[in-house]
């Protein structure tokens, strides 16, 4: 027997839009049909008719309906719509090293962790390494490299949209003198919290950093375009 | 100032421009004053001009038109693909087309370690300006 070949493209394809390569009668020979009935006896395979079941004569007939729809044909409704995370690109998998376009870490090259449910990235430099903390990322101002590391062993699943939301401070009503006073340095502190989860998975990252050669002096160093590099031509 | 690579039949050409940019072919037949049928291991025989070639020092030996058995076995006894790949145009082929397919981490690597070597380099000088100075 001849090897099977595994069909690439559709049997019938489009010469050019709405006229088909084969017609009706090849179609048929196409698609084995004459083999399917050849296998079923002449015919095409068909269920059996369901036997209505029998009515005793003492039921009463079927009451005509009060209301018939102005249209025969059913209405259609539309799917409820699905909020789905931003679809991740292919080159973007745990563990590859990004390089941020945008921002404050504009160059940096970051590890990336999880992508949340808003569709943003989870990344960390890591802290130690070139600055970058626990942070979210959109997808389009990242490019992602080939370089990846191994962050198997590290547990991200506490981390979500809302731990990354900004606390609700109460606005107090300022008098008339403070409101003359220059805004003091309110500067926002870092919770010690996060400075801990920080610590746990920054720790556990650059053991797999620190098992890869000249990995630690790359992240920590930032990316630039030098004379003579195309970016369409680079490979990352 | 004479010619020293002709086109003739068993000529080794690199493909300048195309499809086929970059792959090494041989001529087979001269179609007319500016086509010529090329043919290699891996493509299909088609006629090519002559101006999409640039010819190598690599001849081969072969009648007009030959099999397809017949060009490679030709090719396998002139070495071509070693000879390719010693020569000097070759091997520079070959590191462009290396440093092209580097990552962004091996770029980083590379730059590490051009910085070490340059710093041995400087080493050494030093060393030498020092005893030429003594």
């Amino acid at each position: 027997m001849a090897p099977k070949k595994v069909r690439t493209g559709p049997r019938n394809p489009d010469l050019v839009p709405g006229i088909k390569k084969y017609s009706r009668s090849k179609m048929y020979h196409k698609r084995g049909l004459w083999a399917i009935k050849a296998k079923h006896g002449g015919k095409l395979p068909t269920h059996e008719p369901k036997q209505a079941a029998a009515q005793p004569d003492s039921a009463v007939p079927e009451k005509a309906p009060k209301f018939y729809p102005a249209d025969d044909v059913k209405k259609t409704r539309a799917k409820p719509k699905k909020n789905n995370p931003t679809k991740l690109r292919g080159s973007i998998t745990p563990g590859t090293v990004l390089i941020l376009l945008a921002g404050r870490f504009m160059g940096k090259r970051v590890v990336f962790l999880k992508q949340l449910p808003s569709g943003l990235l989870l990344v960390t430099g890591p802290f130690k390494v070139n600055g970058v903390p626990l942070k979210r990322v959109n997808q389009a101002y990242v490019i992602g490299t080939s370089t990846k590391v191994d962050i198997s062993s590290i547990d991200v699943s506490k981390f979500e949209d809302k731990y990354f939301m900004k606390e609700k401070t109460k606005k107090t009503k300022k008098t008339e003198g403070e409101f003359f006073k220059s805004d003091e340095e309110e500067k926002s502190i870092v919770p010690q919290h996060k400075k801990d989860d920080q610590k746990t998975i920054d720790t556990a990252l650059m053991k797999a950093i620190e098992v890869v050669p000249e990995l630690k002096a790359y992240l920590s160093a930032r990316f630039s375009l030098r004379d003579g590099m195309k970016p369409h031509q680079l490979v990352f | 100032m004479t010619f020293k690579r002709f086109v003739e039949i068993g000529r080794v050409a690199l493909v300048n421009y195309g499809k086929e940019y970059g792959q090494l072919v041989v001529i087979v037949d001269i179609v007319d004053q500016n086509r010529a049928l090329v043919d290699a291991p891996d493509m299909i025989r088609s006629q090519i001009n002559f101006k999409r070639l640039s010819l190598t020092d690599i001849k081969i030996d072969i009648p007009r038109s030959p099999k397809k058995k017949t060009l490679i076995a030709a090719m396998e006894e002139a070495d071509v693909k070693n000879k390719w790949e010693k020569s000097s145009w070759g091997r520079k082929l070959i590191v462009q087309q290396r440093r092209a397919s580097l990552n962004d981490f091996d770029r980083f690597k590379v730059m590490l370690a051009k910085i070490k070597r340059g710093g041995v380099i400087k080493q050494e000088l030093a060393k030498l300006k020092k005893e030429s100075a003594a």
